[in-house]
């Protein structure tokens, strides 16, 4: 008797198995973050595969940079990622100068104002870009709450950015030999040292803000629940897909670019990377999705230590633009990549000597990042993919460029 | 190890495939590549541990002109252990679009590959799963050709705006 009721409840144990159903996720689907479409081959609620569908956003960045001028080609990056769109003016701009500089012939440099007011603004971005990041993944897991609190503080910083080039999104700000305006915009409405005291202002208040989103999401059961110990990206698999940025340490890599190859100013600054760890107290492995995450609000903190040194030393005095008669980088190539907030961005530009380049490649930190997904989200639920694209933290309009 | 060394290498190990270094142009300097070996040039990179190649930060499709008889196939390498880099660069003849696929060796290899294909028509062998991914899989013609002419209407929708 007791023999065949094993037997039985073993039966019912192998039994659950589904005919395979395929559903689409996307392309219009809140958790996607854009416009990203998901074949998932389903196995009840366990996902079998997951083919990323990407393109709905391609505006042929690339088709479009051969037929524009250099500074003409600075808006197209800031509608790659749109919402650290100075990070991405910086990383053009950062490649075309880099190749003007290898022609020795000519005495090319970036003032030293227009370095400062770079890092300045790009790491102010950066905090904006990972508020986003960080508010939309909570809204993903379910936690409707740190969305609106994320969005108040980044209101304050699109209106900082607001009043130095008059757009809260798609910039243009930093261009070829530095950067477009001097603060203040307006002559007479507002000071330099107004505009920075509003910085220090925003910082004092945002500094304390960031324990408190930790409080409220980091440590909140529900939401270490759905993301400790899912979808673990080994270091080995994020370098050979090609994840960067907060992807890569959070797999335990350490290494930024910003401290590691340093470009403009960054070695004069004093600053942490924050790596993912293992916290077995917690149940947080590396790799997971919480490590991604926990590495962005870690990274917050750090980017608020550069732009309290740069408001403690004040910025240098000077032009904000080199002297450039024209932009024409001599006949050759480049490839130039920068830590944006998602990873590192790189430009790779072919010059032929004319103002028109002949190729630019955008190599997004995103694209890489997501070619991942497909490996990572093998044999989990359903509702762990949206972890999962939550924690990669993507932006299809980088994606799809 | 700089991109000299490496080059010479390179020129130890492999010899004939290894075409050039062209450190005419400003910028980054490249070693050419003949596009049949580019896999076990890759391979050899990747694996070796004074090379130790374990990324790559880019591939790409290059189009120098309607005149130039080659498509070009960029490869930007890194090396995080000894913190040092190359760029490859493996041309194909334009008639006949074609190189073998090193997404087994990094697996980001995969989606950079299918872009390529995608903007240029480059066809990777022994690539798993070589289709369209920006563009609509119905799309006529390679974009980034420097000789492509859009078309006028796709799906009864007009093209030019």
């Amino acid at each position: 008797m007791e023999a065949t009721q094993q037997t039985e409840s073993k039966m019912i144990e192998l039994k659950p198995f589904t005919d395979e159903m395929v559903v689409n996720m996307g392309p219009q689907h809140p958790s996607t973050h854009g416009v990203l479409r998901l074949e998932l081959k389903l196995d009840g609620e366990v996902v079998r595969e997951a083919i990323p569908h990407i393109g709905y956003l391609h505006r042929c960045f690339e088709k479009h940079s051969e037929n524009l001028s250099y500074p003409q080609i600075i808006p197209f990056t800031d509608r790659m990622d749109y919402v650290a769109a100075m990070n991405q003016n910086w990383g053009f701009c950062l490649a075309v100068e880099k190749l003007m500089e290898a022609d020795e012939s000519k005495d090319f440099a970036v003032p030293e104002r227009a370095e400062y007011l770079r890092v300045l603004i790009c790491e102010l971005n950066r905090i904006a870009s990972h508020l986003l990041s960080f508010g939309t993944y909570g809204m993903d897991i379910g936690a409707f709450t740190p969305f609106l609190y994320a969005f108040r503080d980044r209101e304050k910083l699109l209106l900082l950015f607001e009043k130095v080039c008059g757009a809260r999104l798609t910039y243009n700000y930093i261009r070829i030999g530095g950067v477009s305006e001097i603060i203040p915009m307006e002559p007479g409405s507002m000071t330099e040292q107004n505009f920075l005291d509003e910085i220090a202002e925003f910082l004092d208040y945002f500094e304390p803000k960031i324990d408190e989103y930790n409080d409220l999401l980091t440590s909140n059961s529900i939401f270490s629940e759905r993301t400790m110990g899912v979808a673990v990206m080994s270091a080995e698999m994020a370098l050979s897909y090609g994840a960067t940025g907060p992807n890569l340490r959070g797999s335990g890599v350490d290494w930024d670019l910003r401290r590691d190859e340093p470009y403009s100013i960054y070695d004069r600054f004093d600053y942490d990377v924050p790596v993912a760890k293992d916290i077995p107290e917690l149940g947080a492995v590396v790799g997971d999705c919480w490590s991604r995450y926990k590495v962005r609000m870690d990274e917050m903190k750090q980017s608020v230590r550069i732009v309290r040194q740069i408001l403690a030393e004040g910025l240098p005095d000077g032009p904000v633009m080199a002297e450039l008669k024209a932009v024409r980088p001599p006949k050759g190539e480049i490839y130039f990549r920068s830590e944006a907030p998602r990873g590192e961005l790189g430009f790779y530009i072919v010059s032929d000597g004319t103002p028109k380049p002949v190729r630019v490649k955008g190599r997004s930190p995103c694209f890489s990042a997501l070619s991942a997904l497909q490996e990572l989200s093998q044999g989990l639920m359903v509702a762990d993919i949206i972890a999962i694209i939550g924690s990669i933290d993507i932006v299809m309009g980088e994606v799809d460029r | 190890m700089t991109p000299e060394e490496i080059y010479e290498n390179l020129l130890r190990k492999f010899g004939d495939p290894i075409l050039g270094f062209d450190t005419e142009l400003m910028g980054d300097p490249n070693i050419q590549i003949a596009p049949s070996a580019i896999a076990e040039v890759c391979q050899y990179l990747s694996e070796t541990d004074s090379l130790a190649f374990d990324s790559l930060m880019c591939l790409s499709g290059l189009d120098l002109g309607v005149k130039e008889e080659v498509f070009s196939v960029v490869y930007h390498l890194y090396g995080m252990r000894h913190r040092h880099s190359v760029v490859l660069k493996a041309s194909v003849l334009k008639s006949d679009a074609h190189l073998p696929s090193v997404a087994h060796i990094w697996k980001t290899a995969d989606w950079h590959e299918r872009e390529t294909y995608d903007l240029y028509g480059i066809r990777f062998d022994g690539h798993t799963d070589l289709r369209r991914i920006l563009l609509p899989d119905d799309w006529e013609g390679y974009p980034l050709r420097k000789d492509y002419q859009e078309p006028d209407f796709y799906r009864g929708m007009r093209v030019p705006y």
